[in-house]
């Protein structure tokens, strides 16, 4: 049984091998969303498509803000990314001791996240597809009915996020092999503007704190979901414009 | 010859220098272009519309309840402006449905709510736009299955210079007194 398990937990870093690059083929599919909508009554149809393995890291966008000065933090244009944009970094365009290199990039905007993945020929996943990847365990596709994976992610949740962010790429791959959309960093979607759940916190102070406990806003009748649903609520309260000191992203494709 | 050129360079520059100072301010909303066509089909970018002061806001055409309002809260603006204020003032309702909103959809509105379209623009952005525009806007919305918009609604002014210097979501013939107060001094300033 042992054995077992421990070969299910070799499979995902299989077809990682085989797959290679930075992106991750997903098969898409129909699938069970944990929000209610009360428009959309059958399951949510996923097309296939490839998602980055990790969240961009602080070396990555480095990369990218040198080659697209025009997001340097001291160039940006101001509606399109708040005064904390990249604050944690040296200079614009050094990093320094709070911002290593292998750690994901955070203090970033949507329009800053767009930006990136248009830059790369990619897109922001939506919503779906983050939600659809991210029920997945390092064994199962899907792994949101087992309690333990669900404490899992809440003690993720838990910690202080004012500790150091761990480097990208230190977790084991879930089942599609990708890595850290659980207990590293919030992440953009696309499509997180569409997400209208908690009530507009627009004017209630810092982003990091009050727009948080917008949370609390929510009624949520799932608890099994709750940590699908802090997600929800962090990106329904954020304006396109704001940056956190938890919030990332990746970027995904579609698959021809 | 070498005066001559020296003179060409010079009326170049002088003649260029305005083009080369339409960078807009890093807190202007032109920072994004954003190509549209209106009901007329005729394209533009949305950064010529800088030198005037603009009413901007989101809305799709087949929307049966709250963008009549959003309509008619730009035409209560209107009303009471003066003349001399109305003709400086530009008003820009950008589809948040481009798929559908084709130049004669919008037109028809146009024609329908009888819009005075040499003040009114009605516009579709390309679908990749759509979020982003509602971004800079802080307009939420989510398409339904339905093919119906839920979305929240508000009317942002622009100075000149693109900048957003107030925004209101109450929407209806009734204007927010703040917003129209800050309307009109907008006018006057500029």
């Amino acid at each position: 049984m042992r054995r077992l398990a421990a070969l299910l937990l070799l499979l995902p870093l299989a077809g990682l091998a085989a797959g290679g690059g930075d992106y991750v083929k997903l098969p898409g599919g129909a699938f069970r969303t944990a929000l209610k909508y009360e428009d959309r009554t059958g399951p949510t149809r996923i097309a296939p498509f490839a998602m980055m393995r990790t969240p961009v890291s602080n070396a990555r966008f480095l990369a990218f803000v040198r080659t697209h000065p025009e997001w340097r933090r001291d160039r940006v244009a101001s509606v399109m990314a708040e005064p904390r944009y990249l604050s944690h970094w040296a200079g614009p365009v050094s990093l320094g001791e709070t911002a290593r290199p292998d750690q994901p990039v955070v203090q970033v905007s949507w329009f800053a996240a767009q930006a990136y993945c248009e830059a790369e020929g990619a897109r922001l996943p939506t919503w779906d597809e983050w939600e659809y990847a991210a029920a997945a365990d390092e064994t199962r596709t899907d792994a949101r009915r087992d309690p333990r994976w669900r404490e899992r992610i809440l003690s993720w949740y838990s910690r202080p996020s004012n500790a150091p962010l761990q480097r990208v790429g230190l977790q084991a791959p879930n089942a599609y092999g990708v890595q850290e959309l659980h207990g590293l960093v919030w992440e953009w979607t696309e499509d997180a503007s569409a997400l209208m759940i908690a009530e507009d916190n627009r004017n209630q102070g810092d982003a990091d704190n009050a727009r948080f406990c917008g949370a609390g806003a929510l009624s949520m009748d799932d608890r099994d979901n709750y940590a699908v649903l802090m997600r929800v609520a962090m990106l329904s309260s954020l304006g396109a414009r704001d940056t956190t000191a938890n919030m990332g992203f990746r970027c995904a494709k579609d698959l021809p | 010859m070498n005066k001559l050129l020296a003179i060409v360079g010079l009326c170049l520059l002088l003649v260029c220098t305005p083009a080369f100072a339409a960078q807009p301010p890093k807190d202007s909303v032109y920072a994004l272009p954003l190509p549209l066509v209106d009901q007329d089909g005729r394209s533009f970018d949305w950064r010529e519309r800088r030198g005037t002061v603009q009413l901007v806001s989101m809305f799709y055409t087949s929307c049966q309840y709250i963008c009549p309002l959003i309509v008619d809260s730009g035409k209560a603006i209107e009303r009471q402006l003066s003349a001399t204020e109305r003709a400086r003032l530009g008003l820009l309702l950008i589809s948040m449905d481009p798929a559908r909103d084709t130049p004669t959809a919008l037109r028809k509105v146009a024609t329908q709510r009888k819009l005075d379209t040499t003040r009114w623009t009605l516009a579709r952005p390309r679908p990749q736009d759509v979020r982003s525009i509602a971004g800079l806007l802080g307009i939420r919305y989510r398409l339904l299955e339905d093919g119906e918009f839920n979305h929240t609604s508000a009317l942002v002014l622009l100075d000149a210079d693109g900048r957003i210097i107030a925004r209101t979501e109450r929407m209806g013939s009734r204007p927010d007194a703040d917003f129209m107060a800050a309307v009109k001094l907008a006018l006057a300033t500029d």
